[in-house]
C-alpha cells in the first residue's frame, strides 16, 4: 500500500516537473514579445533592452529556466508583466476560488451521477433510455455555452442570479448573512454549470460499472442465498461498482478543470483558469506558466486522493494483495 | 453494419450527423449562400427568427448584429466546424494509431517510452495545453487542427497498443512471421487493420470532443477569426446581444448538441455493434 503510494507520488512530482519544463520552453519559444506590449509602440530600442534586462529575458533560454526554477522551488513566482503583482499573490487568490467552484461541482456531480446512474441500471428499458438519452445530452453541452443560456434565463429574464464575479460589487459592505447569500448567489450559476454537465458524465459511468457488476454471478449468488435487493445493491453492487467509478473520477479531473477554464472565463470567477485565459491573451509568461504548473498539481493531487479513495474501498489493494 | 443499423441509436446518430454534412456540404444551396453578407445594418439587424426584411429576404433563424443571416452563417459555420474536428481527429488518430503500434509491437526501451510520454500528455488537462499552444502562433483554423490532433492522441494510441500486443501472440502472426514476412510487414499488413476495430469507436467519440473544443477555442478568441463563421465565434458574437437577440448564441449552441450527442451515441451503438465480448450479452438485465 505505502509502496503504491510512494510510486504514484513519484509519478506525480515527474508529471508536475514535465508540465512545467514543457510549459515554460513553449511559452519562450513563442512568438510575440511581452515586453514590447508592455512598454507599447512608442518604446525605444534602449528602454526595451533595458526592461528586458530587468526581466532577465536577455539571458540564454537554459539560464533562464536555471534562475526561474530555482526561484519557483523556494515560492518567489516573479511578478506578472500585464500587471506588475507577484504572480504568488494572484494565483494566491485564484486557487481557493477554483477548488470551491471544481470541488463542491465534483461532490455533487458523482452524488447525483451515483442515483441517477443505480437507478438507471435497477429500471426498466423505458426509463433507462430516458436517462440515457439526457444524460448523453448533459455531457455534451459545451461549458461556456450552457453557461450562457443560463444567464440569458436566470439572469436576463428571471433577475435571480448575478451573471459575473464571486461577489457583488457592494460586498465589502454586507456583513454576516447578507454576505453569505451574495456569495452563494454568486457560486449558483457556475456550480450549476459544472454539475449539469458533470451529472452527464458520472451518471454514464455508474450506470455501466452497475451494469457489469449485476452480471456478476456472486450477485446471483447473493440473491439466491435470499438477501433483500436493498442490502444486495448496497454491499454486493454498489461497493464493487464503486471502484471504476472513483478509479474514472480521478481519470476525469484533468477534463474537469479543463471545463473550469471555459465556466471561469464565462463567469468572469475570479480562478486559476480565468487567470490563464488572460495571461495566455496578454502573453503574461510568469502568470502562464505558474498557471499551468498550479493546475498540474491540483491533478495530480486530486489523482492521489482518489487512489487513496480506491485502496480505501479495495481490501485487496489496501491489505497490498491486489494487482494494481 | 447491419447491427449499427438495427440499433436505433445508431440510425439517428447516423441520420443526424449526415443531413448536418449534407447541409454544410449543400451550402448555397439551402441557405443565401453569402455568410458575410451584410446590407442595410440599422434596417436587417436583430431581426426574429421567422422574419422577412424589408427587401423581402427570409431569415429563418433571424439577423445578428450586422444583419447577416444566422441560418447562412450556421451552415457555412458548420462546414468550418466539422471539417476542423474531423481532420483534428484524422491526424490524432494517425499519431495514436504510430504511437500505439510502435509501443505494442516493439517490447523494451520504445514500448516504455511510449507509454509513458501517453500517460504524461494523458494526465495534462487538455485545454490548459491548447490555450498554451493557441496563444503561441497567430490563432487560424490550421492551428486549430493541430493543436487539436496533437492533444488528442493519447486513448487512441492505449487503445491500439493493447490491441497491438494482444494480436501479436495470435498464431496468424506467428504463421506470418513464421513464413519470413519483415516485421515492418507483419505490423502494417497483418496487425494493425486488425487493431482498429476500437480506432472507429474511439474517432467517433474524439470528433464530438473535438468540435466541442474548437468551438471553445473559437469562443475565447483563439481559434477560428471572425469573420469566417464557426460555430464557436458564433456563440461569443451572441454573447453580447443575449438580451435583444438571444437567438444568435442559441442556435450555433443547439446545433453544436446536436452533433456532439449524434457523435456520442454513434460510438456508443459501434461499441456494441463491433465488440463481440457485449454483442451476445442481453440487453435486459434480470430483474
Amino acid at each position: 500500500m505505502l509502496a503504491h503510494l510512494g510510486t504514484r507520488t513519484l509519478t506525480g512530482v515527474v508529471v508536475v516537473v514535465g508540465v512545467v519544463t514543457l510549459t515554460f520552453l513553449l511559452v519562450r519559444l513563442a512568438p510575440g514579445d511581452p515586453v514590447e506590449r508592455l512598454l507599447g509602440p512608442t518604446a525605444t530600442a534602449a528602454q526595451l533592452a533595458a526592461q528586458r534586462r530587468a526581466f532577465g529575458l536577455d539571458r540564454p533560454v537554459a539560464a533562464q529556466y536555471a534562475m526561474w526554477l530555482g526561484r519557483f522551488a523556494r515560492g518567489d513566482w516573479g511578478r506578472s508583466i500585464a500587471t506588475g503583482r507577484p504572480v504568488r499573490a494572484l494565483l494566491g487568490d485564484a486557487v481557493p476560488a477554483t477548488l470551491a467552484l471544481v470541488g463542491t461541482s465534483l461532490v455533487l456531480s458523482y452524488l447525483l451521477g451515483l442515483v441517477v446512474g443505480a437507478w438507471q441500471s435497477r429500471a426498466g428499458p423505458r426509463v433507462d433510455a430516458t436517462l440515457s438519452m439526457i444524460t448523453v445530452t448533459l455531457f455534451a453541452l459545451p461549458g461556456f455555452w450552457l453557461g450562457l443560456m443560463l444567464v440569458m434565463a436566470f439572469t436576463y429574464w428571471a433577475h435571480w442570479f448575478p451573471a459575473f464575479g464571486a461577489a457583488g460589487l457592494d460586498a465589502d459592505g454586507l456583513t454576516g448573512w447578507s454576505r453569505l447569500a451574495d456569495r452563494l448567489r454568486h457560486f449558483a450559476l457556475p456550480l450549476t454549470t459544472l454539475t449539469l454537465i458533470g451529472v452527464g458524465g458520472a451518471a454514464r459511468y455508474v450506470r455501466g460499472a452497475m451494469r457489469d457488476v449485476l452480471g456478476q454471478p456472486f450477485v446471483r449468488t447473493a440473491e439466491a442465498k435470499g438477501l433483500s435487493p436493498f442490502h444486495v445493491t448496497r454491499r454486493h453492487v454498489a461497493r464493487n461498482a464503486l471502484i471504476p467509478v472513483v478509479t474514472m473520477l480521478g481519470l476525469s479531473l484533468p477534463a474537469l478543470f479543463s471545463g473550469a477554464v471555459f465556466v471561469e472565463a464565462v463567469f468572469g470567477w475570479p480562478g486559476v483558469g480565468r487567470r490563464l485565459v488572460e495571461a495566455v491573451q496578454a502573453r503574461d509568461y510568469p502568470v502562464v506558466v505558474a498557471a499551468t504548473a498550479v493546475t498540474a498539481v491540483l491533478v495530480v493531487a486530486g489523482n492521489l486522493l482518489t487512489d487513496l479513495g480506491v485502496a480505501w474501498i479495495d481490501p485487496r489493494i489496501r491489505r497490498g494483495k491486489g494487482a494494481a | 453494419m447491419r447491427r449499427l443499423w438495427r440499433d436505433r441509436r445508431g440510425a439517428c446518430s447516423v441520420a443526424v450527423l449526415a443531413i448536418v454534412s449534407g447541409a454544410a456540404g449543400a451550402g448555397p444551396l439551402v441557405s443565401t449562400g453569402r455568410p458575410a453578407a451584410q446590407h442595410d445594418i440599422v434596417a436587417t439587424r436583430f431581426l426574429r427568427p421567422l422574419a422577412t426584411d424589408d427587401s423581402g429576404s427570409f431569415h429563418a433563424l433571424g439577423t445578428d448584429r450586422f444583419g447577416r443571416d444566422v441560418w447562412t452563417r450556421l451552415v457555412y459555420g458548420a462546414r468550418v466546424s466539422l471539417a476542423v474536428g474531423a481532420l483534428a481527429v484524422l491526424l490524432s488518430v494517425l499519431i495514436g494509431v504510430l504511437v500505439g503500434g510502435a509501443a505494442g509491437f516493439w517490447p523494451g526501451p520504445v514500448r516504455t517510452s511510449l507509454l509513458a510520454l501517453t500517460d504524461f500528455v494523458l494526465a495534462l488537462p487538455r485545454v490548459v495545453l491548447l490555450l498554451l499552444l493557441a496563444a503561441m502562433a497567430r490563432p487560424s483554423a490550421t492551428l486549430v487542427i493541430v493543436v487539436l490532433g496533437l492533444t488528442g492522441w493519447m486513448s487512441v494510441a492505449r487503445l491500439v497498443h493493447g490491441e497491438v500486443r494482444s494480436l501479436a501472440a495470435r498464431p496468424f502472426v506467428e504463421g506470418a512471421v513464421a513464413l519470413g514476412v519483415s516485421r515492418r510487414r507483419v505490423l502494417v499488413r497483418h496487425i494493425l487493420p486488425n487493431a482498429l476495430t476500437p480506432v472507429i469507436v474511439s474517432a467517433a467519440l474524439g470528433l464530438g470532443n473535438a468540435i466541442t473544443l474548437e468551438a471553445g477555442l473559437s469562443f475565447l478568441g483563439l481559434g477560428v477569426q471572425p469573420p469566417t463563421p464557426s460555430w464557436g465565434n458564433m456563440i461569443a458574437s451572441g454573447r453580447d446581444t443575449l438580451v435583444n437577440a438571444p437567438w444568435v448564441a442559441a442556435a450555433p449552441g443547439v446545433a453544436l448538441v446536436l452533433v456532439v450527442v449524434a457523435c456520442t451515441l454513434l460510438g456508443d451503438a459501434l461499441q456494441d455493434a463491433l465488440n463481440p465480448a457485449t454483442r451476445y450479452l442481453p440487453h435486459r438485465l434480470p430483474p
